[in-house]
């Protein structure tokens, strides 16, 4: 079965001034992957992300997200995807199912169809009773997994996931991977950029990015094979070295 | 248009469940104009003075007569000889000493000219100046009135301010102070605050414009900067008698049209702030004591070496003092202020260029 392209990226460049973040990137995700993004810190992760998203243009070359231009029509590329990242996942003022209108409202869901999915959405977390506290009172673990509920309330073809699991238990962590694989079951692709390679090894399909280049692209089994390597972990050292 | 209603609710969230936010916002305004309005005041009452009087004959004793009724002054000793004046100022009893020399209405029938002695304690040079001044006010008024011709006196009138109080050069001075902090300070606080917490990224991702996301940031405060400046008047109105002569309708818009200054400078300064702290500081340094030194609120621009005074021209709440001073207490209409409207705006203006093109810049 031909898989549908979500994200297709051919030669893209970005510079700032005379420093390229992103040397000629291409790669393509197909819809419901997970796919891995990985790179050392300054490898240019986040200016790729950034593009991805819609937040800033592409000096050169060609990025399609959710069927659109990134360059041209970043507006529709942003009503159809979601965003999660580990500096910031709810505001901690503000209730529970306050952050949940909010971000709904903004993502262009209609009041009924926010009180159904939501409402669905706290039982399934078991957060019901807590849906009045403020975030602040909630652990970094709950946040975290409520972020990424209400990344994807909207139901996003994409959701990007800029380090979802960054200083989360490893039970937690665990609990967030089953998340995710239950949000690409129901069709929705996931992008995440990790530094934790045991969730490398979950992905379906990993890239590694070295200077701002695409050094490695595959699944974990073939670039393990490819490098040689026991393990992700051992791959990432191969390449960053 | 949902979107953006979301936001601003949002925003007055931030603001309701932050108590340090709610405190600036109603408690500071009212507790600033108390605080000038009652203690920091530059009028003078019931001072006081003690007296040497050499004389001790009718003219010197309706003199003092009339300067203890006139409620500057209250007599707290009569003095014998002038060693004890300065005992009298060193127990911080007494501000001012007045000193009758001997046969002083003789002198004064018989060649005009007699000589009292006002002694200040100058270690307040504006209560001195002010002190000396009443008391000269005083003795004019009593030899023109009196038979003893002595030439023309100037008789000096306080426009505007009859009565020289402070309140009403303070309203205008904590209008503009207020509506600063309120709208400059707030606005890049909370704007700081979402880069800090990297929402506002997350805002930027989302369908939200950037447009909408400023815009958003700023009607709560608008608002609140408009009830601000209400409750001034106000205040100023029911406590302490500043009159409001001219169209308040035009008082509120130039109000709206400040307000909307300082948020354009709030949004410009978060463009360059990292985070909170440094926002909250170039508010307080770039803004507050220019505001509170060199816009006229406290200390006369006319007054300023050259080199301040031009300076004082590029700081926008000096303009400001002077729309609402010449609206509230001399009742004059558009056609007076016009000029300082204008530069009101060309300050907005200015800054929202500026914003505009740094946050372009940051976007890249």
């Amino acid at each position: 079965m031909e898989k549908k392209k979500v994200i297709t990226v051919e030669n893209l460049v970005k510079k700032f001034g005379n420093f390229t973040a992103n040397d000629n990137l291409n790669f393509h995700v197909d819809q419901g992957e997970i796919f891995g993004f990985l790179g050392a810190n300054g490898a240019g992760k986040t200016t790729a992300m950034r593009i991805l998203c819609g937040l800033s243009a592409p000096t050169s070359g060609k990025v399609d997200v959710a069927g659109f231009d990134v360059s041209h029509q970043s507006e529709e590329v942003k009503k159809r995807i979601g965003y999660m990242s580990q500096k910031f996942s709810l505001f901690e003022d503000l209730s529970v199912w306050e952050n949940m209108r909010f971000f709904a409202t903004v993502y262009g869901l209609s009041a009924k169809v926010f009180k159904e999915r939501g409402e669905q959405l706290l039982h399934k977390l078991n957060l019901f009773e807590e849906r009045k506290r403020l975030v602040s009172t909630l652990s970094l673990g709950w946040k975290q997994k409520l972020a990424f509920s209400v990344a994807i309330l909207h139901q996003p073809s994409i959701v990007f996931l800029d380090e979802p699991t960054g200083g989360v238990d490893p039970i937690t962590r665990r609990q967030f991977w089953e998340m995710i694989y239950e949000a690409a079951d129901n069709g929705i692709t996931v992008f995440v950029t990790t530094h934790y390679m045991d969730e490398a090894e979950y992905c379906d399909r990993v890239t590694i990015m070295v200077d701002g280049r695409i050094d490695a692209l595959g699944t974990p089994s073939e670039l393990k094979k490819q490098f040689n390597a026991a393990s992700m972990n051992d791959v990432f050292l191969a390449l960053a070295r | 248009m949902n979107r953006f209603i979301a936001f601003v609710k949002k925003e007055f969230l931030h603001i309701f469940r932050d108590y340090r936010t709610m405190l600036i916002l109603f408690i500071m305004p009212i507790v600033q104009i108390l605080i000038f309005g009652f203690a920091i005041t530059t009028e003078i009452k019931d001072a006081s003075i003690a007296i040497l009087d050499k004389s001790k004959d009718e003219v010197t004793r309706e003199l003092t007569q009339k300067m203890l009724s006139s409620g500057y002054f209250k007599n707290d000793a009569y003095l014998t000889n002038e060693s004890q004046i300065e005992p009298a100022f060193n127990d911080q009893r007494v501000k001012m000493v007045v000193v009758f020399e001997p046969e002083f209405s003789q002198n004064l029938q018989k060649t005009g000219t007699a000589h009292v002695q006002l002694v200040c304690d100058a270690s307040d040079p504006n209560l001195a100046r002010m002190l000396s001044q009443f008391a000269d006010g005083i003795f004019t008024s009593y030899t023109t009135s009196s038979s003893v011709s002595m030439g023309i006196q100037p008789e000096v009138r306080m426009f505007y301010n009859e009565a020289l109080e402070g309140v009403y050069m303070s309203i205008p001075g904590i209008m503009a102070m207020i509506l600063m902090l309120v709208s400059a300070m707030m606005t890049s606080i909370s704007i700081t605050r979402e880069k800090e917490f990297g929402s506002m990224e997350v805002l930027l991702i989302s369908p939200l414009k950037p447009l909408q996301i400023i815009l958003g940031k700023v009607t709560p405060y608008v608002l609140m900067a408009l009830i601000n400046a209400v409750s001034i008047l106000a205040l100023g109105y029911w406590v302490f008698g500043v009159p409001v002569k001219g169209s308040i309708v035009l008082l509120l818009i130039e109000c709206l049209l400040f307000t909307i200054l300082a948020l354009s400078l709030g949004i410009l300064i978060s463009t360059v702030a990292k985070n909170q702290m440094v926002a909250m500081f170039m508010s307080m340094f770039a803004l507050m004591l220019p505001v509170i030194l060199l816009s006229g609120f406290i200390f006369p621009v006319e007054n300023m070496p050259l080199p301040l005074r031009i300076l004082s021209n590029i700081i926008p709440p000096k303009w400001f003092i002077i729309i609402v001073k010449t609206i509230m207490l001399k009742g004059g209409g558009l056609s007076y202020v016009w000029k300082e409207t204008l530069i009101l705006i060309g300050f907005v203006v200015l800054f929202v260029t500026l914003s505009v093109k740094k946050f372009k810049i940051r976007l890249q």
